[in-house]
């Protein structure tokens, strides 16, 4: 099971080169890939109904105890075999959709990968194993949306996209973290497990609002809702996959996998009731007022998942029952109803809701296909729509928290919804011919088989439904956490659900006849988008880079003086108060007494530097550097360091030799600082001193502990044949490093000679004069 | 004595800071060149002052004589010692080179030569 999800990165890769060679069916052949798993997990079923959870198990991160642990229980298998058989159709489809673009292989392949990632989310049972493939779907589905690069709109709406939902994964994985802290384990079903335990715990509610911003971003739920319509710059086939079919649920799907462990408390029913209920309203009457096909199935995929994040809310074993349910119906209409709107954008020239219309008998097969799933959508009897809208009714009404809110809120949607789905299913193809621009024809079958299969498949399910109420019930149970019998039937009598039913839909047909009077007026409430939390959401980004360039511009200004105090403020800043309180300068391991020739010696390096600061000519510095330098030589003598003493010796005189030679090609020493920087400088440098001195005094605090010198000087000789042992040190024991150290010399030797010999063209030219060549 | 070097390292970070802040772009350099002697002799003093002798193993003997300096921090220094030179001899060619091309010595207004 993980080889054959993970092998699709290896396929995703191979996509590119294949598009190439097989040009027309790539997509078709492709799609083998999703379709051979769809195949794989559909055998799984009558195990997975039977109650059993078939699972495999990789080691990933063994240090940090993470493991790649798939579990195919109810919930995984219905995502997975969404994921998969959608993914299929889509492939087959966006294979010819894309004919003639130039980078049809890489989106076929990251289609591909996209899926791979998808499957894994799906079926992870540990948590950061989870959280890896859902950043890859956030990352994946960034590409995809901005895969018309060329497009500013497109780019820009593929980064909002990462943005919000990467922001939420952030989230989601600090919520990970604590509930590994309060549950002991990274596993969902041993969370699941200890839930009680987990509840009680004192980090159940910042985890669980992690999550909870982790899953709402990812399933566009308000106030985060305003990505969705914007990724709808990507190609179609990536709308309907990504963002109706599969990866905008992953949000939803995580509330109903954490649902046995986090949820059923007050927060949880509160919380995510509330915001599924206003996603579920505002994404209607958001969709209403939109032209574009895409957009009003966008807009109407936000209250969808509304809905489905309500029911997860409400947690009462019909609402899952019903949100399983809806699930499956909604994948099915909404992907083939994108598929649709891609055909006519394709065939027509155009995704106008109000210029489309009476192409039935020109695309006969597109047609069928999209009233099938239009119908489904408005909850028309005998489609699984109609099915599943019954059970959300029912588990509204029986809801424990304001079912007189709830019911109100998901009639009118679906009210609103029901006009939705007939203006792009039904619309386009009754009523007088529309004005566009090209004489549409039926598409190939490659691109109407797919949404027909799926509308087929909604009506099919709903006719059928008895049979699958044994498969969701699963899914169900999964996300309840205990056995629970979905009970799906199209018929059950009269009842206030019905009654519901056929007011939502008399409503919504009345909506659908005056659309072009609600879409007139929905547009007049337009200019309140603005102030929404898009807007809100811009200026935070606007504000965020701006105090980022602020704090680059103040610690990186491009002047030397200004970066220099800014570090040295930081060293003392940091480092001076540690050393105050924590330091002590007893000295209790310096060395006490000054022999005279050691005081002058000291006197002599300090006089030195002195000299090189108050120098008011360049040779009376380099004076002032030679009898520090030389000064220092002595002292390494003094005290027992006859190699330093020798090499400081020969390099101090190097040094001395180069800064006569050059000094007269020097510019002139001049006092350019006003003296109250140089104050302020003065200050700065003897800060500096004294956190130096400080530090030397504070390390002879104590004793010194040095294995390490113990080693090399009993190893010397033995080991590396040499009484010197700095020298051993040097050639043998540290060689590498010598060797590190000569080819620093030798890049530096290159560097010289390359600005000596090298001229910059032109603009040097007018300064080489004045620098005295 | 550790004081007094303490003290004497004290004075040439100070120095080497105070003119790694001028305006002027050659005491620049020469702070780059103080602040080296500083870290090389702080990293000396650091290893612990010892009048003993160097760590030399005499003929006959396995081991240098205890007490002997400290070799470790001494190798360490060597290396720095060279391989301050190496910034020491390249900061000054920059330097000039700069000056020419920048037509000035003024860190501040070469900041603004910036192409």
């Amino acid at each position: 099971m993980i080889a054959a999800v993970l092998s699709g990165f290896a396929v995703a890769l191979l996509a590119p080169a294949l598009a190439k060679r097989l040009g027309r069916g790539a997509g078709a052949v492709l799609a083998l890939y999703p379709a051979a798993l769809f195949f794989r997990f559909l055998s799984r079923v009558p195990a997975v109904v039977a109650g059993e959870t078939p699972s495999a198990s990789l080691p990933f991160v063994p240090e940090l105890g993470i493991s790649l642990s798939f579990r195919l229980d109810g919930l995984a298998l219905l995502m997975a075999l969404l994921v998969t058989g959608i993914g299929a159709i889509v492939l087959v489809y966006a294979g010819t959709y894309l004919e003639g673009h130039p980078r049809r292989g890489p989106l076929l392949g990251l289609l591909v990968a996209f899926l791979s990632a998808m499957a894994g989310l799906v079926l992870c049972d540990d948590l950061l194993a989870l959280f890896a493939f859902w950043e890859a779907t956030s990352i994946l589905s960034y590409f995809l949306i901005g895969f018309e690069r060329e497009e500013a709109e497109a780019r820009a709406a593929a980064l909002q996209a990462l943005l919000v939902t990467g922001g939420g994964g952030l989230a989601l994985l600090a919520g990970f973290v604590l509930l590994g802290q309060a549950g002991g384990t990274l596993e969902v079903s041993a969370l699941a497990a200890n839930a009680e335990a987990l509840k009680a715990h004192p980090l159940y509610l910042p985890a669980l609002l992690l999550v909870l911003a982790g899953a709402f971003t990812k399933s566009a739920q308000v106030p985060f809702h305003f990505w969705l319509p914007g990724a709808m710059a990507a190609p179609t086939p990536v709308s309907a996959y990504l963002h109706s079919a599969t990866m905008v649920k992953a949000g939803v799907f995580l509330l109903a996998r954490l649902h046995p462990a986090l949820g059923g408390t007050r927060e949880w029913v509160w919380v995510v009731t509330s915001v599924g209920a206003a996603t579920m309203l505002t994404g209607a009457l958001l969709s209403v007022g939109q032209r574009d096909l895409k957009r009003l199935l966008a807009f109407s995929t936000v209250s969808a998942l509304g809905s489905l994040t309500m029911l997860v809310g409400v947690g009462t074993p019909a609402a899952l029952g019903a949100a399983m349910v809806f699930l499956l119906a909604h994948a099915l209409y909404k992907a083939a109803l994108f598929l649709v709107a891609g055909i006519l954008d394709h065939e027509a020239g155009t995704r106008d809701a109000t210029r489309l219309g009476g192409l039935l008998p020109l695309l006969p097969a597109t047609g069928v296909a999209a009233m099938a799933a239009a119908f489904s959508m408005a909850g028309l009897p005998p489609l699984l729509g109609f099915v599943s809208k019954e059970l959300l009714y029912d588990a509204a009404l029986r809801a424990s928290p304001l079912p007189f809110v709830l019911v109100p809120v998901a009639v009118g949607s679906n009210m609103l919804l029901v006009a939705v789905a007939l203006t792009v299913g039904f619309g386009p193809f009754t009523g007088p011919r529309g004005a566009t621009s090209k004489l549409p024809h039926e598409a190939p079958v490659a691109m109407w088989a797919g949404p027909a299969l799926l509308g087929f498949g909604s009506l099919a399910a709903g006719v059928f439904s008895g049979a699958l109420s044994p498969f969701l019930s699963a899914a169900a149970s999964s996300a309840l956490g205990h056995p629970y019998g979905v009970r799906l039937e199209l018929w059950h009598g009269f009842s206030l659900v019905l009654l519901k039913s056929l007011v939502t839909l008399v409503v919504g047909v009345a909506l659908y006849r005056g659309r072009h009077r609600l879409r007139a007026f929905a547009e007049r409430f337009a200019p309140l988008g603005a102030l929404g939390p898009a807007r809100l959401w811009r200026a935070g980004l606007a504000g965020l880079v701006s105090v980022a360039k602020g704090t680059a511009a103040f610690l990186s200004s491009g002047s030397l003086r200004q970066d220099v105090r800014v570090v040295v403020v930081a060293a003392v800043a940091l480092l001076g108060p540690l050393l105050l309180s924590r330091g002590t300068f007893g000295a209790a391991d310096a060395l006490p007494s000054v022999r005279p020739i050691e005081a002058v010696l000291a006197l002599l390096v300090v006089a030195g530097a002195v000299g090189a600061v108050v120098a008011g000519s360049r040779l009376s510095a380099v004076v002032g550097l030679g009898v520090t330098g030389y000064g220092i030589a002595l002292l390494f003598l003094v005290f027992g360091a006859p190699d330093l003493s020798m090499t400081q010796f020969a390099v101090e005189t190097l040094s001395v030799l180069l800064f006569v030679a050059v000094l007269r090609r020097l510019p002139r020493l001049r006092s350019r600082s006003a003296p109250r920087s140089r104050a302020v400088d003065a200050a700065l440098a003897a800060a500096v001193g004294a956190l130096m001195a400080g530090l030397v005094l504070a390390v002879h605090a104590g004793p010194l502990r040095s294995r390490l010198s113990g080693f090399f000087a009993e190893s010397s000789l033995p080991l590396a044949k040499g009484r010197n042992v700095v020298n051993v040190i040097l050639v043998d024991f540290r060689g590498l490093d010598t060797l590190g150290e000569i080819t620093v010399l030798a890049v530096a030797a290159l560097g010289v000679l390359s600005l000596v010999r090298l001229r910059l063209a032109a603009k040097g030219t007018a300064g080489a004069k004045e620098g005295g060549r | 004595m550790t004081v007094l070097l303490a003290l004497a390292i004290g004075v040439l970070y100070a120095a080497g800071t105070y003119l790694l802040l001028r305006r002027s772009a050659v005491r620049v350099v020469f702070g780059l060149a103080l602040l080296g002697h500083a870290a090389n002799l702080l990293v000396f003093t650091a290893g612990r002052l010892v009048r003993e002798g160097p760590p030399i193993v005499p003929p006959g003997a396995l081991a240098p004589p205890t007490p002997s300096a400290d070799p470790l921090p001494q190798a360490l220094v060597l290396t720095a010692i060279v391989i301050g030179f190496g910034v020491q001899a390249f900061a000054l060619v920059l330097l000039r080179r700069a000056c020419q091309e920048a037509g000035t010595d003024d860190v501040d207004a070469m900041r603004e030569e910036r192409p």
